[in-house]
């Protein structure tokens, strides 16, 4: 099971360490400062790596490498799906998840650690739970415990830990009862050349934000559950009657929640929200390069495309970018050749574009690669599988909630190749 | 306010004021100094020094003061054995406070403390923390055996904590199931032969319920525990599979894919043509590509385990192909791994796809990226044969543009589609020379030249190409330099008339000049062959090679199916098997696949061993070892390693084993070893049983010109364990043209290895020219013992008993019975009844061979029919 944590940040330091099991010296991350070394970039380093005794396993998130080091064969997933959920605790708790952040609350970071693993078995890892056993640090109650001496380490047992709703404490009250549903989907696309999609898929989810009073049970079910061929569920969906019924049944857990993830893979008809019309050319011999971009909006189902964000990594040899664009700004990062440009909403009356001329380094060849072209977008009030929500009831309470529910649709991986 | 400021230092030295401030009066400034105790812990700062200080902080009601003070202790209590003590006796109170969460705590804390001395006052408290009314504090407990058991494992058996865990697999909350589940894992993991987790189909049943209801983690490892049981059937499997499918929707990667090797394992034992399997495939295809939309770290695990699923079971993802489509933004890791999936799922049908998709990716800017894209559009020609032109074609095109390492590495598989196509596009080969000068890399210098030598006849000026070669040839890498000399002899038998001169050149560079025994051993064998036989030497270089083909690259089936039952696991990131890597893994058990249901020899293997149970002590492990075949020798009593030679041995008796049961009498006098073999040493003989002892005799015949003295004998594993008594008795030297007659005593005491078939004997004899290796076979009646007679009663309850499965008939044409029978027992096959039935004689025997295994035969012969009917059963006595 896992045996030690080291929390490393950017410029390579161990900032904390937490021992489950016996102290593990932290040489053993000099392995992982070799791996990290031959990484060209930070995200590059292999996220398992041997070392003679142990294993190190590794993500990075939010430019800290969580670095757990285990002994003997524990399935990596496992492993990994636990440093998630550390740094998901983390955000939870303080809000971000930072080197700053983490040192300013240590105290609080060592009793989480050491109640989410016992013996490197994961023990309280729900946040609903951790909550109860920890209370999260706020102004107002770090003054309280100064003043009355009182703790933030709760005195009792948390309720859910055993009950058959683990994620579900129990006396939860509010004044106002409300439930809000966010339908979110990104879209997932290369697109060649030509313009014509070479895979496509939607990763959906649904995250909610439930607070109810009392235990409700709730049932929500779609127009169209078809499109849902391939999901995974949050522990609280009873399978079963999806299986039969294709409705989602839960009793929900307090505050936010995934309550649903979902994939529409590339068999199915993905529409494709804009289009992107380029030239980018170099000519043998000259040091010009020509740049001409337009953007224009495909299947948005009349629906605005907003906060679109073009970014492409321009090759080595590029010098300079001479651009105009006919609405947002751009830059262009000499040293790292990233060029973007801040577009914002579509005007389907005026496309927007962005024209001019790249200065290449004088006498060299014309460069090899075609930049890729990265796109990212936002489409308010749609979901684009065309996913929709049929409605939404309450059960086991007496109480009317509000409800809502709100559809988006993001780009992921959304690339253009030129 | 925040927890930084633990970490500002004064001037005055910091352990001397957090002394100061620990023993304050005041319970705030207490846990203040704790805390930076604690924040200084943290960051790896050394403040042992306060032990007694901190201990002295314990006794408290207030719970985070008390959590913090278990932090540091188990932190510091190695290094301070003595003071720890100092913390029992809180320890103990509280395992008895009414709150369950100090009880639970309390049994934690204890555990983690790696110190012997405490380790014996624990005993007491977790033997009444494991039997607790409060489940919270049942699981915590179960935890703390596994922790005890790291510390003190002889403890842990001697206080029957592992009985009592065991008995928590049936506790009544799934929690607790799932950490005693986690716990007998783990501790099963340092005792690989221990019967800890004992699955039988109630545990299992438990075990499936617990899943529903349990959290996340909980269910990994009940999966991974659920992934070591071997159904008993078909029927068995499905009805787990069934229950199982349910995780594949859990929004937990490691659930998902604890999940998927249970049903990888499980599906080998459902019939293809089971509805059913039809189902479980299509249902395995979403969550893995679902995995894939995770984050870079998780793709990357479950891509490796993808790999291998895919070979396993192509079908599963054979129309997901787009989804390991590349993402120019995608990790270096990521991208290799989805690369080499692509050419695994290549077909005739998406071939046009891949191919434009890795044309697109040996224009990116990752070298490493690109140099493997070219591999794979290689990889591609020659796994998919319409395809081959197509890529010949794309390799040209990425040739065009010059870019160095590119060519070098398009160079580098154009060698292997012309190994696998030969004299099919050698109209490329002008092409590639245009890009001689540009390599610089030793493999695509080594491929350029082994084409130009391949099909020098065709290559004008090749002589001149190659000469260019060889002017840096020291400076060559020995890859270079071993390729170049075979190009050149290639190049002189077949223009034998203008390279006389570069071929001795390269002779006496590989030969004289060169350090490297390899080169000078290949120019010396070159060098030889072409001044003897120039025939032989052109048989021998230009002989035609084999064609390489796609599986090359594939794992190897038993490792494959070893690899499937670790999926998830680090094993399955590494593609080893985890004997290979796990640290202290002491005789890691090698899990195999199921057999399939309708493959009849396994079936009926499962059948045997179902025969006599108490012989075989879990088919898991049965089935393991008849595949592995990896017998320990054991010398005494029947142990499960033996008793499953026993069975192996069984199976074939009833095969082709009884084919020699029919020819007992008749004298073998082979010759084994010719003397041509042997640098005139011939060996002739046959075995014999005689008074009890089986015994090899053997003739000796010197037909050599010179004396043999010091022989010696050896054999190797065998079925039946046949091993020399004692040492060959050869004591005068064997001179020219002598024979001497030697008798070998055996005994069956030696170690066991299945062979096939199964009378073979693999010997080795040394004497003082050199070990000659022969192998021989020995009939099979020398190894039935002198107390084979059955009594009567026995034989019939056993005939009854003994299962259809280890029943097997002949015909035999042509004997007598009465004559028969007496012949028989001679080699000690007893008639033990003798009956006439509806004009048919029928004639019972028993016999019973070295290792324990009765064979019981009815002989039926019927009135004018010279063929008779044998039927023999098997029978293998539970001792």
């Amino acid at each position: 099971m896992i045996h030690s944590l080291f929390l490393v940040n950017a410029s390579g330091d161990i900032f904390l360490e937490k021992h489950w099991k016996s102290v593990v010296s932290r040489s053993v991350c000099d392995y992982f400062f070799e791996a990290q070394e031959r990484a060209t970039e930070p995200e590059n380093v292999p996220p398992v790596i041997s070392t003679p005794h142990h294993y190190l396993i590794s993500v990075l998130r939010h430019r800290i490498y969580f670095v757990a080091v285990i002994q003997s064969e524990v399935p990596p997933l496992f492993v990994i799906e636990f440093l998630h959920r550390v740094v998901d605790t983390f955000q939870d708790y303080f809000g971000v998840c930072t080197e700053a952040a983490i040192k300013d609350n240590v105290v609080v970071v060592y009793e989480l650690l050491e109640e989410m693993l016992d013996n490197g078995f994961p023990l309280a890892t729900e946040s609903n739970i951790l909550k109860e056993l920890i209370k999260p640090p706020t102004i107002l109650r770090t003054m309280v415990n100064t003043i009355t001496g009182s703790t933030n380490v709760g005195e009792q047992l948390p309720t859910g830990q055993l009950s058959v709703v683990p994620w579900r404490r129990t006396g939860v009250k509010y004044t106002n009862n409300e439930a809000y549903f966010d339908v979110v989907e990104e879209i997932d696309a290369i697109i060649d050349k030509s313009g014509s999609t070479i895979t496509a898929e939607i990763q959906g989810v649904i995250d909610a934000c439930v607070k109810l009073t009392g235990m409700p049970d709730l049932t929500l079910s779609f127009m169209n559950p078809r499109l849902l061929d391939d999901v995974s569920f949050h522990p609280c969906v009873r399978f079963k009657r999806w299986e039969a019924e294709r409705i989602l049944s839960f009793i929900p857990p307090d505050g936010n929640f995934r309550l649903l993830s979902y994939h529409v893979s590339s068999q199915n008809l993905v529409a494709i929200p804009v289009y992107v019309k380029h030239n980018i050319t170099f000519r043998e011999g000259s040091s010009q390069g020509r740049f001409d971009l337009t953007l224009g909006p495909k299947q948005t189902m009349g629906k605005a495309v907003e906060a679109v964000l073009v970014s492409s990594q321009l090759p080595r040899g590029v010098l300079n970018a001479n651009l105009n664009p006919s609405q947002g700004t751009y830059t262009f990062d000499p040293v790292t050749k990233l060029l973007t440009w801040d577009v914002g909403k579509i005007n389907p009356q005026k496309l927007p574009s962005l024209k001019g001329t790249m200065s290449l380094q004088a006498g060299a060849s014309k460069p090899d690669e075609n930049p890729t072209i990265n796109i990212q977008l936002k489409i308010q009030q749609m979901a684009i599988s065309g996913l929709k929500v049929n409605r939404l009831d309450m059960y086991g309470e007496k109480y009317k909630p509000f409800k809502g529910i709100k559809y988006m649709t993001k780009a992921g991986k959304f690339q253009v190749r030129t | 306010m925040t927890d930084s400021k633990y970490f500002t230092t004064t001037k005055k030295g910091e352990i001397f004021e957090l002394k100061a401030e620990l023993n304050s009066d005041k319970k705030e400034k207490k846990k203040e100094a704790v805390k930076k105790v604690i924040a200084s812990m943290t960051v790896g700062k050394d403040v042992s020094a306060l032990f007694p200080d901190v201990v002295n902080c314990m006794q408290t009601d207030n719970l985070e003061l008390k959590k913090l003070v278990y932090l540091y202790l188990m932190n510091y209590a190695k290094s301070q054995p003595d003071m720890a003590i100092m913390a029992v006796n809180t320890f103990v109170k509280d395992c008895e406070d009414p709150n369950p969460l100090i009880r639970a705590l309390a049994v934690r804390t204890m555990g983690c403390i790696r110190v012997d001395k405490i380790t014996e006052y624990l005993c007491e408290p977790l033997r009444k923390c494991l039997k607790d009314e409060d489940p919270y504090v049942r699981k915590t407990a179960a935890v703390c055996v596994a922790k005890l058991h790291d510390i003190n494992a002889q403890l842990v058996e001697d206080q029957g904590f592992l009985d009592t865990l065991k008995d928590l697999i049936s506790d009544s909350n799934p929690m607790v199931v799932a950490n005693a589940v986690a716990a007998l894992s783990e501790i099963a993991e340092s005792h690989p032969n221990s019967n800890l987790l004992d699955l039988n189909p109630q545990t299992i049943n438990k075990l499936l319920t617990a899943l529903n209801e349990c959290t996340e983690w909980g269910q990994i490892f009940i999966l991974d525990c659920l992934a070591n049981y071997t159904p008993r059937d078909d029927r068995e499997s499905q009805s787990i599979c069934e229950r199982v499918t349910p995780r594949l929707s859990h929004a937990n990667s490691a659930v998902v894919l604890s999940a998927v090797k249970v049903l990888m394992k499980f599906m080998e034992m459902l019939p293809k043509d089971l509805d059913y399997y039809g189902t479980l495939l299509k249902k395995l295809a979403p969550p893995l590509v679902t995995l894939l939309s995770a984050e870079p770290e998780l793709q990357y695990v479950a891509l490796r385990n993808i790999n291998l699923i895919v070979q396993r079971r192509p079908e599963i993802l054979k129309h997901e192909m787009k989804v390991f489509f590349v993402k120019y933004n995608d990790p270096i890791y990521v991208k290799l791994e989805k690369l080499d999936i692509m050419i695994r799922l290549a077909s005739q049908a998406n071939i046009a796809q891949v191919l434009a998709e890795l044309k697109e990716y040996a224009t990116e800017v990752d070298v490493d990226f690109v140099r493997k894209a070219v591999r794979a559009i290689g990889r591609c020609a020659i796994k998919v044969e319409q395809s081959a032109e197509r890529c010949v074609s794309t390799l040209l095109d990425l040739i065009q543009t010059k870019v160095n390492y590119v060519v070098q590495e398009a160079i580098v598989v154009i060698k292997d589609i012309f190994r696998k196509y030969p004299n099919k596009y050698e109209s490329v080969i002008a092409t590639l020379c245009e890009n001689l000068d540009s390599l610089d890399e030793p493999e695509a210098r080594a491929a350029m030249i082994w084409i130009v030598g391949e099909y020098a006849e065709r290559i004008d000026n090749a002589d001149e190409l190659l000469e260019s070669f060889l002017e840096g040839f020291h400076d060559e890498s020995t890859q270079v330099q071993l390729q170049l000399l075979t190009a050149i002899v290639k190049l002189f038998l077949k223009k034998p008339t203008e390279t006389q001169e570069l071929v001795q050149q390269v002779l006496s560079l590989a030969t004289q000049d060169s350090d490297n025994p390899d080169l000078r051993d290949r120019g010396y064998i070159y060098w030889r062959l072409l001044s003897t036989d120039p025939v032989a030497a052109k048989e021998v270089v230009l002989a035609e090679k084999p064609l390489i083909s796609e599986e090359t690259d594939l794992i190897e089936p038993t490792l494959l199916e070893e690899l499937i039952c670790h999926i998830g696991t680090l094993a399955s990131v590494y593609h080893k098997p985890p004997s290979a890597f796990v640290e202290g893994s002491r005789g890691v058990q090698h899990k195999r696949l199921p057999a399939t249901a309708n493959s009849p020899d396994a079936s009926s293997a499962a059948a045997v061993a179902d025969a006599p149970p108490a012989v075989i002590p879990s088919q898991g492990d049965l089935l393991g070892d008849l595949l592995n075949l990896d017998l320990t020798p054991t010398t005494t009593g029947p142990t499960p390693a033996v008793s499953t030679g026993i069975q192996m041995g069984a199976m074939d008796l009833l095969g082709g084993g009884l084919d020699s049961l029919t020819m007992i009498d008749s004298v073998w006098v082979q010759v084994w070893v010719p003397a041509m073999k042997a640098k005139g040493l011939e060996i002739s003989g046959t075995f014999a049983r005689r008074a009890g002892v089986i015994q090899m005799e053997m003739t000796l015949s010197n037909k050599a010109m010179s004396v043999m003295t010091d022989f010696a004998i050896q054999f190797n594993r065998n079925s039946f364990g046949l091993a020399p008594a004692g040492p060959l008795q050869v004591l005068i030297p064997l001179s020219p043209n002598q024979s001497i007659e030697v008798t070998l005593p055996l005994n069956t005491v030696g170690p066991v290895m299945k062979m096939d078939p199964l009378s073979n004997l693999q010997v080795a004899v040394k004497n003082n020219i050199d070990v000659f290796y022969f192998s021989c076979q020995y009939p099979i009646s020398i190894l039935f013992v002198e107390d084979g007679k059955m009594e009567r009663q026995v034989f019939l309850a056993t005939w009854k008993d003994i299962p259809n499965e280890n029943e097997s008939q002949f015909q035999i044409k042509d004997c007598h019975l009465n004559a028969a029978s007496s012949k028989l027992q001679g080699s000690n096959i007893f008639t033990i009844a003798k009956r006439t039935v509806d004009g048919q004689d029928m004639l019972y025997q028993s016999m019973k061979l070295s290792n324990g295994i009765w064979v019981l035969a009815e002989l039926r012969v019927q009135a004018g029919n010279p063929n008779y009917t044998v039927t023999c059963l098997l029978w293998v006595q539970n001792t």
